[in-house]
């Protein structure tokens, strides 16, 4: 009786230490995330002002801002988008309607969820084989095209997704009534799958508006302003490394508070993403 | 009288046959559209490959399978090894899966058996937060808060731990620099951790109740639920997790090439710096100069690519196979 007593309470202690190494875990992910953000609000608040968003990136050992930077990722990242959202949409569209029960569609898949997860700094290369050896020049539109491979995976993925949500039985009132194939999808299944698909689009964003290795040899950097597409670029996240790495304590401040408005964006971005489907799972 | 509906009724029949024929048309177009979208990322993929085999070929040619074993790198002397880089990628991701794997499984089976129904999608949600952060917020965290951290604090501690073990006092060996190969592992860790917790978590929502509440009936602990049904279930899943954790550790560049050090050599201390495959590229490409130089950082690439081509193709087939036994 006293060693099955024993053993009860053996087994409850295990229980106990193994259930409360689970809580010190998700107590470590959570402070992690609580150091950086913490970390970034501290040492970038303090540089943050208007002459951020309002000048350009200065030389060394000057005072300045990143408006160049934030131009330059706003305008590479918009094309990224305008180029990569419709090949992944009408992508997403074929492996979800048109090809459901397809073998393209099974090796398409297998392949996307590859370039999803395939680091991003071989995108890079890609484009400079693709684009910058051949142009002979680094190139803003080079930067966007980099953008736009790595957008497309991402759309794909939950275009496919929400489309495959939708109920058959609204495809097939839509065809009951004699609509063509294509009107159903455009009139009956996007209009359903809507919220879904801009979420990849915004996660979309999220993810390429942070992203660096892509930029460094394709859009390269400016430290000017320049708008034109042919030339190098500034970008928020290729400064920041490059002000980060200097000896410069302006560069270094300036890198901080690149960090915090990059991070903000990307934070609220998935978050908004998120609200936008999550009220259909809890219902 | 006849004639005249017999006049609108062929014209009917013509419109009607005519806008047929145009929704015929613009279906056809709309769906070649569609599928050449989807070959196209087929299309993307064979790209990189070419294009990454094309620019390389080079350096392979000139150093053929010796690059993959050769340890110098000297742009002087046009010299290049890819071994320092290989084994740089491999140690920082595996200590980094060693780590990331048992606190990602923790907080799975704490959000799924442990977390208070109410907390359970805020903080499902903000580990997945630490996915959506640049991995350049990382680099520059590890670099201006984490490795000072560790060069004033841990590392002197851990070294004079273990400087009288033989074996271990050569592992965590030399000066304190903060910067080095531990300090990738960690920040690489943090990085991919919520990766495996979201799929374990993923993993652990497909264990029918039935199973869990079985071994509940006879009697089981929390933990030996856990450990006796809900692990062995998943043991594919969460296999396939980690592999996809393991594809990202790496590939991953910017957080590396902050805090890695970029040193080609290998040395068995940990707290050396070292350099990775990513962050080679990431440094030197812009700076090279000469043909074979370039050639040869992206024959670094084509392997890291085939590497991860490798790891996450063998992370995929496994998650498709839980995802057919859960659809089953």
């Amino acid at each position: 009786m006293s060693t099955a007593m024993s053993l009860h309470q053996r087994r409850k202690r295990k229980n106990g230490v193994m259930m409360a190494l689970c809580v010190i875990a998700a107590g470590i992910g959570l402070a992690w995330l609580a150091l950086i953000l913490g970390a970034l609000v501290y040492k970038g608040l303090s540089g943050l002002s208007l002459a951020v968003f309002t000048e350009m990136t200065p030389p060394p050992g000057e005072a300045g801002g990143l408006l160049n930077a934030i131009y330059g990722s706003i305008v590479m990242t918009i094309i990224g988008i305008v180029v990569g959202t419709p090949i992944g949409v009408l992508a997403g569209t074929y492996m979800a309607e048109y090809g459901r029960f397809s073998k393209l569609t099974t090796v398409v898949r297998f392949i996307n969820d590859i370039l999803l997860s395939a680091p991003s700094i071989i995108v890079g290369l890609f484009v400079y084989e693709l684009m910058v050896r051949p142009m002979g020049h680094f190139s803003a539109i080079a930067g966007a095209v980099a953008l736009s491979i790595l957008v497309i995976p991402v759309v794909v993925r939950t275009t496919e997704d929400m489309l495959n949500l939708v109920p058959n039985a609204l495809r097939e009132a839509g065809t009951a009534i004699g609509a063509p194939r294509w009107v159903v999808i455009r009139s009956v299944a996007y209009r359903a799958a809507l919220s879904g698909i801009v979420t990849g689009i915004l996660l979309a964003i999220a993810r390429i508006s942070g992203e660096t290795a892509p930029l460094l040899f394709t859009a390269l950097n400016n430290q000017f302003w320049s708008s034109n597409l042919n030339a190098p670029m500034a970008s928020l996240p290729v400064t920041i490394f490059q002000f980060a790495l200097s000896p410069y304590e302006e560069w270094q401040q300036l890198a901080w508070t690149g960090a915090l408005i990059i991070t903000l964006t990307v934070l609220g971005l998935s978050i908004f993403a998120r609200s936008l489907t999550g009220r259909r799972e809890d219902r | 009288m006849s004639a005249v509906s017999e006049a609108v009724t062929s014209s009917g029949a013509r419109t009607r046959e005519a806008i047929v024929r145009r929704f015929a048309l613009t279906d056809t177009i709309f769906r070649t559209a569609t599928r050449l979208s989807a070959i196209l990322v087929l299309v993307l993929l064979g790209g990189v490959a070419i294009s990454l085999i094309t620019g390389s070929w080079q350096a392979l040619s000139k150093f053929g399978f010796s690059f993959l074993t050769t340890e110098s790198w000297n742009p002087v002397t046009e010299n290049f090894g890819a071994l320092a880089p290989i084994y740089g990628t491999i140690v920082t991701s595996a200590i980094a899966i060693l780590i990331a794997v048992p606190i990602g499984i923790g907080i799975a089976v704490f959000l799924t058996e442990l977390c208070p129904r109410p907390l359970r999608r805020p903080i499902g949600i903000a580990v997945e937060l630490l996915a959506g952060i640049p991995s350049i917020i990382y680099g520059i965290w590890g670099l201006f808060v984490f490795a000072p951290f560790l060069q004033t604090t841990v590392q002197p501690f851990v070294i004079w731990l273990f400087h009288g073990i033989p074996g271990l006092n050569g592992l965590f060996a030399g000066p304190p620099y903060g910067i080095g190969m531990l300090t990738s592992s960690l920040i690489l860790a943090i990085m991919v951790l919520p990766f495996i917790t979201s799929i374990t978590k993923d993993v652990f929502d497909t264990v029918p109740s039935v199973l869990k509440e079985s071994a509940y009936g006879i009697g089981c602990t929390t933990w030996e639920v856990t450990r006796r049904v809900v692990i062995p279930y998943t043991r594919v899943g969460i296999m396939g997790g980690v592999m996809l954790g393991l594809g990202r550790a790496l590939g991953e560049t910017m957080a590396v090439t902050f805090v890695i050090g970029n040193a080609h050599r290998i040395s068995a201390s940990l707290f050396a710096p070292g350099t990775t495959i990513s962050a080679t590229i990431a440094n030197e490409f812009t700076e090279a100069d000469g043909e074979l130089y370039t050639s040869s950082l992206v024959a670094l690439g084509l392997i890291l690519f085939i590497i991860t081509f490798i790891i996450l193709a063998i992370a995929r087939y496994m998650l498709l196979r839980i995802d057919s036994k859960a659809g089953a």
